[in-house]
């Protein structure tokens, strides 16, 4: 077990019944990672995210989080998580400001200091001017935000966000946004959500679950590679023929597209240069190139997708 | 930290009408008992200034009114627990206090005792309704407090399976009904024994009344203190199970 590692996840199961939610998944977190965690709707990361913070015990694996074990002393290792679940776990009828001094009593806020810690959560979140207004007044955005100072009130080590940006305006989610950046520089930080921008936007790691399964993890330099998907597409307004094309250094591969513009495929060099110098040149009017891009989104359906028939096999 | 919770549970109680409404419409109906066994003494007052060692005050009006208490606070206590826990996990804020460094007992005896403040504060306001007395004539304080043990005891047995019921289930109203039906259940259980020798069945030694007696009466006996505590224990202990059990559904 690695003691600088906040999180330490090993083959981590969970069976509802019969059926596998969660099947030996492990991983790690470090401090100052922000970890993406995609997946379709009951891929299993509510339920991977439940158990790293207590709420729902594994059948099987173990979880250390700071290098104390959950499971062995619930009561340390829960001091040092911050959890927002998918509904904040808000009281209507209290007061931002009531709601939060209890959130700070409950995690073990010495009295003298939570003063402090409420101003800073309620600061962070852009909870000013809201303190004395009841919850169940508050618009569903403010109510998220309530839900996330309440995760952080404490300074945990781990802030665990199911889902943060749901049900918030741009606004809001950019703030958001800025706001998990900024707390990633001094916590680990596990952020599950199924919009794939948001990941490219805020995380260092991206891992993707399928069928209770890590089907993707890497840093999210390494998925900016993946995405890279050695193509170009361009347009002339005076095409040339396929044959020519091919003649540019660089090209490997075009195909002509249905909508006149013409994708190119390269593996080494990038052609794009010589293409723009061979289209002066040759008269053929270049109007358009663009480097071609996998979207995340890709990747995505490609791993969610394929997998499926060969998941059912397993099981 | 058991604080903490219990503190915030009797805040949320008195943030809703639903305290208030309570508190009044018992208070209302145990003060109307009061004046009518008021009333009662005062038509026996001349045929028990005859008697030699005759029921005082604390006999006459306190022990039926304390009584009759216990029946409207059975009736009662459904309504107070039975959003104590079903509430929170139907709001979903249950997972505020799983991930929270609380233990599961924390949770329960927080929850617990937070509601049973808010009774000892309705008690409270009842107590007075005899103490009054002792401006106008002698009262058996002995008595009195007998008697108001035995009800705190009954309370408290009544709340321990009040939040036992509500953590078994999302809906208060379930919650509520299946209070009360164990409640009486325990109370009237020994209506079975009827029929035999006064008091020697299994059944009516579980029945709640018959421990409550003897204190009205004046009569302190452990057995009956120990038999309500163990009820609150048993009940108390069920529902950290339970709440366990949660983090283990299959």
């Amino acid at each position: 077990m690695s003691n600088q590692a906040l999180v330490h996840i090993e083959h981590l199961t969970r069976y509802y019944s019969l059926t596998c939610a969660v099947s030996d998944v492990s991983f790690d977190l470090a401090k100052g990672e922000v970890l993406g965690f995609l997946g379709p709707n009951g891929a299993g990361k509510s339920s991977t995210m439940q158990m790293i913070t207590g709420n729902l015990a594994p059948n099987a694996g173990q979880i250390c989080i700071a290098g104390i074990d959950l499971l062995d002393q619930p009561k340390r290792a829960k001091q040092q998580i911050g959890y927002l679940p998918e509904q904040p776990p808000v009281y209507r009828e209290l007061t931002v400001d009531e709601y939060l001094y209890y959130c700070a009593r409950l995690n073990r806020i010495p009295r003298g200091n939570i003063a402090a810690a409420v101003t800073t959560a309620k600061d962070r979140c852009g909870l000013g001017d809201v303190g004395r207004r009841l919850i169940g007044n508050l618009s569903k955005g403010y109510q998220q935000r309530v839900g996330i100072a309440q995760a952080i009130i404490h300074n945990p080590a781990v802030v665990i966000l199911d889902e943060p940006t749901v049900g918030l305006d741009p606004i809001q989610i950019r703030e958001i946004r800025a706001l998990i950046c900024e707390l990633g520089k001094e916590h680990g930080i596990i952020l599950s959500t199924h919009i794939l921008p948001e990941v490219q936007a805020t995380c260092n790691r991206v891992q993707i679950i399928h069928h209770g399964k890590l089907v993707f993890a890497d840093s999210t330099a390494g998925m900016e590679q993946q995405l890279n998907a050695n193509s170009l597409i361009v347009a002339f307004n005076n095409a040339p023929d396929i044959d020519s094309l091919l003649q540019v250094s660089g090209v490997d591969h075009a195909e002509q597209l249905a909508d006149g513009r013409i994708r190119i495929h390269y593996s080494d060099t990038d052609p794009a240069e010589a293409l723009a110098e061979a289209s002066v040149s040759r008269h053929w009017r270049l109007c358009e190139l663009a480097p071609e891009r996998r979207t995340l989104e890709q990747i995505f359906i490609e791993l969610t997708c394929s997998e499926t028939p060969l998941r059912e096999d397993a099981a | 930290m058991v604080a903490t919770i219990a503190a915030r549970e009797l805040r949320s109680l008195f943030l809703s009408p639903l305290a208030w409404s309570i508190l009044a419409v018992t208070l209302f109906i145990l003060a109307y008992l009061f004046l009518s066994q008021i009333e009662a003494y005062i038509t026996l007052q001349p045929r028990l200034a005859a008697l030699d060692g005759a029921p005082g005050v604390a006999d006459i009006v306190v022990a039926p009114l304390f009584a009759d208490a216990a029946v409207v606070l059975l009736l009662i206590t459904p309504l107070v627990t039975m959003r104590v826990l079903s509430e929170e996990r139907r709001n979903r804020t249950l997972s505020l206090l799983f991930s929270a460094p609380v233990t599961m007992t924390e949770i329960v005896v927080g929850k617990y005792l937070g509601v049973l403040s808010f009774f000892l504060i309705l008690l409270g306001l009842l107590a007075l309704m005899p103490l009054s007395l002792l401006a106008g004539t002698e009262l058996d304080l002995g008595k009195l407090a007998a008697g108001m043990l035995g009800l705190i005891l009954v309370v408290a047995a009544f709340a321990a399976i009040g939040v036992y019921m509500s953590s078994l289930t999302e809906q208060p109203t379930v919650a509520a009904v299946t209070t009360f039906g164990l409640l009486l259940l325990l109370w009237i259980i020994d209506w079975a024994g009827n029929g035999q020798l006064d008091g020697d069945n299994a059944l009516a030694y579980l029945s709640m009344l018959r421990h409550y007696e003897p204190l009205l009466k004046g009569l302190f006996n452990s057995a009956d203190v120990a038999y309500y505590l163990l009820l609150i224990v048993l009940f108390l202990g069920f529902s950290i199970r339970r709440l366990d059990a949660t983090r283990l559904q299959p």
